[in-house]
């Protein structure tokens, strides 16, 4: 083989071999409970119907938002574990704004926008802030961030909620003008597509772009490799931590907009929480890179939609498909760590077998 | 060089049972003081002491487990997946077979979440953080699953929680409960107190708490008085140095991740067989974090971790307890400690550290003085202030060990 196809067959091998190691393990667990393993996966992997499409698409889309906020700080060594809090206070602010209608139609929408990206940011500030200030680990500051959010939230949201009679205590709703239409994929199913599905694939666009594209994305990127060859030339680590980190939170902040827009009008206390944590499996599942986040992203979101039948068809809890997802994150860092060791082994024979060859020559000679 | 001064460093600080029992004295007096300062007589009642002690375990457990850890170098968010797997082990064997095995079955699921952890970050060389994230995740799901799969259709357990498990033993010595109390009733300074303390400790008190308290009497002896724990530490401060001595760091850092698991195992164990009676699903809510916000708020000492286990448990159970009201006394206590701090620092010359410790406790001064309770909501937020402040305030005197997150290869002394 020559080096450029081992490159590939590498690269490509894997994710494949971190998702067949995630498939045999979790048939395993399968197995030792006494479930029909076969079942199970034929359910699973079995042709989404229409519904179950656009589902996984707009789960998808959510998902991929968060995976690209965690990958932000990813690039910069920054390990964003508070895109749940985040998008929690930012939904939360976003659907207040949007719920008080002080624009018309679609500016309403900007504004919310606007507040949900600005309150996101400033909440992953706070941790940027510790960090740059106080030394605090971002990490250790952003779990106690997400509990703070939660705690906030709901206290807040008692406090502005409307009663609408029923048991979920929830924002005003947001006016009909200022909604995101969706897009009908299907005639047959009245499900449609969250319009939003656009702003996440403009997210992903401009994280490419800035990223591979711009003198900033390069600093950052350098930052992330080596602080040190990072402030040798010149770059400001302090600055870039919590610009990177406001970076994540504002991407973070547009988390749970899809939702709002384009399901649930309102932010009530059964939004949908959680997803933060899936971000972050996404984005090690992905690499960081903005097409290998997307296929993560539908991966989980395939895996989520076609196990909610389980239940009723096999008899087996959907729960299962979590092991997989939890398993897959696991499976994915080892089975790169794996390649990386046998690459770095690779190549150290190639150089010594080049090394070894014009010796011998000369040796012949003499 | 850290191996050698190390020991003599922590002889400074050294645990004796008359330190033990002036701070437990000086906190008796500090709660008196509050409560007939506030009028808030459940901040020292027995019933809230105990409560506390129930709600300290857990977490004070969960700290052990991450104190293990992160002295070999392990960095352990999946403490949280760790306790998961815990209470469904408690509950598994202990509705099936008894409760004592339950307590075998909880540090049995927690260890093998330890073993995950182990074999990803020892043996692959996985992120920590990494690794503990998929673990919170896999533990999450695999416990929903197996629930589901074990107590639906059984009968008094359901698809989320199981059947009530039979108690373990819980000592009373009712000769000196009972006078106790009738001293407490009295309400007199400090001698109520100080009997509501006695009376929490003599009353109704679980084998396992006892086992709890054991267990951190152990580990700090372990890994402080030990040659196997000062390797252990050694193998979290300078795995290179270690190795180049003779250590097999790769066994100790699995050793020491297994015992966290089976720690943090426990934890887990004990919310479902002492602090309520059946597993539940959700039962942890995040104490695996808090108990990991415990043993950084106690510089990942086993003294320090037990204190912040025990203000984290006492703010939860007065929270629980209706506690608006205690809650709110406490801002004067904490007002108090943030223009003490404010005046520290600025005899020291941290001016702009004193300055903003200063504002704080006028702040939270005038919080007290202007409102009568703090909303229910709010409350529980405040495991988590406390950690972010002392973080805050306090992170140039905090010392993890020196390579905790670091991932060590064989042979990498070179």
């Amino acid at each position: 083989m020559s080096p450029r196809t081992t490159r590939v067959v590498l690269a490509v091998g894997a994710p494949v071999l971190a998702l067949l190691m995630a498939f045999v393990i979790t048939s395993l667990v399968l197995l030792a409970a006494g479930d029909s393993v076969a079942d199970v996966w034929a359910q699973i992997l079995s042709v989404p119907s229409h519904r179950a499409i656009v589902n996984i698409i707009n789960a998808a889309t959510v998902y991929y938002l968060s995976a690209i906020a965690v990958a932000i700080g990813f690039r910069m060594n920054l390990f964003n574990i508070g895109v749940d809090g985040q998008y929690r206070v930012a939904s939360f602010a976003a659907a207040v704004v949007a719920g008080e209608g002080w624009l018309p139609g679609y500016l309403n929408t900007l504004l919310a926008v606007v507040a949900a990206v600005l309150v996101g940011a400033m909440w992953a500030g706070i941790a940027g802030l510790l960090r740059v200030t106080r030394g605090v680990s971002e990490v250790i500051s952003t779990i106690m961030l997400n509990a703070i959010a939660t705690a906030l939230v709901a206290y807040l949201l008692r406090k502005v909620a409307v009663d609408d009679g029923g048991n979920n205590t929830a924002t005003k709703v947001v006016p009909e003008e200022s909604r995101v239409p969706g897009i009908q994929l299907f005639g047959d199913v009245t499900v449609k597509v969250y319009g939003f599905v656009f702003l996440a694939a403009l997210v992903g666009f401009v994280y490419w772009f800035v990223l591979s594209k711009t003198r900033f994305g390069f600093d950052l990127r350098a930052t992330g490799r080596s602080e040190t060859a990072a402030v040798a030339s010149g770059i400001s680590v302090k600055k870039m931590i919590v610009v990177s980190m406001l970076l994540s939170g504002g991407a973070a902040g547009l988390v749970g907009l899809p939702l709002l827009f384009g399901n649930d009008y309102s932010y009530g206390s059964t939004f949908q929480s959680g997803l933060g944590f899936a971000g972050i499996a996404i984005a090690l599942l992905g690499r960081n890179h903005p097409i290998g986040i997307a296929l993560g992203a539908l991966l989980f979101a395939f895996l989520d939609e076609q196990s909610n039948s389980l239940q009723i068809v096999v008899g087996v809890s959907p729960d299962i498909v979590k092991i997989t997802q939890g398993v897959i994150v696991l499976t994915v860092v080892i089975a790169y760590e794996v390649v990386r060791r046998y690459r770095v082994r690779l190549e150290q024979r190639q150089v010594a077998a080049a090394l070894d060859e014009p010796a011998t020559i000369e040796e012949a000679k003499a | 060089m850290s191996l050698v001064t190390a020991p003599r460093l922590a002889g400074k600080r050294r645990v004796t049972p008359g330190r033990v029992l002036l701070v437990v004295v000086a906190l008796t007096v500090l709660l008196s003081l509050l409560r007939v300062l506030t009028g808030a007589d459940d901040l020292a009642s027995s019933g809230t002491l105990r409560a506390t002690l129930v709600a300290a375990v857990p977490i004070g457990l969960a700290g052990l487990a991450g104190l293990w850890s992160e002295r070999a170098g392990i960095v352990n968010i999946g403490l949280e997946g760790m306790m998961i797997l815990g209470t469904f082990g408690a509950g598994y064997f202990g509705y099936f077979y008894g409760p004592w095995q339950g307590v075998l079955g909880a540090i049995l699921f927690g260890a093998l979440g330890g073993l995950i952890h182990a074999v990803a970050t020892v043996t692959f060389g996985v992120d920590h953080i990494v690794s503990g994230v998929a673990i919170n995740i896999i533990a999450a799901g695999a416990v929903q699953y197996l629930a589901a799969l074990t107590f639906t259709g059984v009968r008094g357990g359901g698809q989320t929680q199981s059947p009530p498990i039979d108690a373990l033993p819980a000592i009373s010595i009712d000769a000196l409960s009972d006078p106790l109390g009738e001293l407490e009733a009295k309400n007199w300074f400090f001698v109520s107190d100080g009997a509501a303390v006695l009376r929490a400790l003599v009353t109704n008190l679980s084998v396992l708490t006892l086992i709890a308290i054991l267990l951190f009497v152990l580990t700090w002896f372990v890994l402080w008085r030990t040659s196997f724990g000062l390797r252990l530490r050694s193998v979290g401060e300078s795995p290179a140095s270690s190795e180049s001595l003779g250590v097999n760091v790769i066994r100790y850092k699995f050793v020491a991740v297994l015992i966290s698991g089976g720690i943090a195992g426990l934890a887990g164990g004990f919310l479902a067989l002492v602090a309520s009676s059946t597993f539940r699903e959700g039962q942890t809510g995040g104490r695996g974090y808090i108990g990991l916000a415990a043993m950084i708020f106690g510089n990942w000492r086993p003294g320090g971790l037990l204190a912040g286990a025990g203000l984290f448990g006492y703010t939860d159970t007065l929270r629980l307890r209706g506690g608006g009201e205690s809650i709110h006394g406490l801002l004067l206590l904490v007002a108090v400690l943030l223009v003490g701090l404010a005046v520290w620092q600025w005899r020291k010359a941290a001016r702009t550290a004193a300055i903003v410790s200063g504002v704080m406790g006028v702040l939270v001064a005038l919080w007290f003085l202007l409102s009568d309770s703090i909303p229910e909501d709010l409350t529980g937020m405040t495991p988590y202030v406390t950690t972010l402040l002392v973080l805050a305030l306090a992170s140039q005197r905090l010392r993890p060990p020196a390579a905790a997150g670091q991932t060590y290869r064989k042979g990498s002394a070179g």
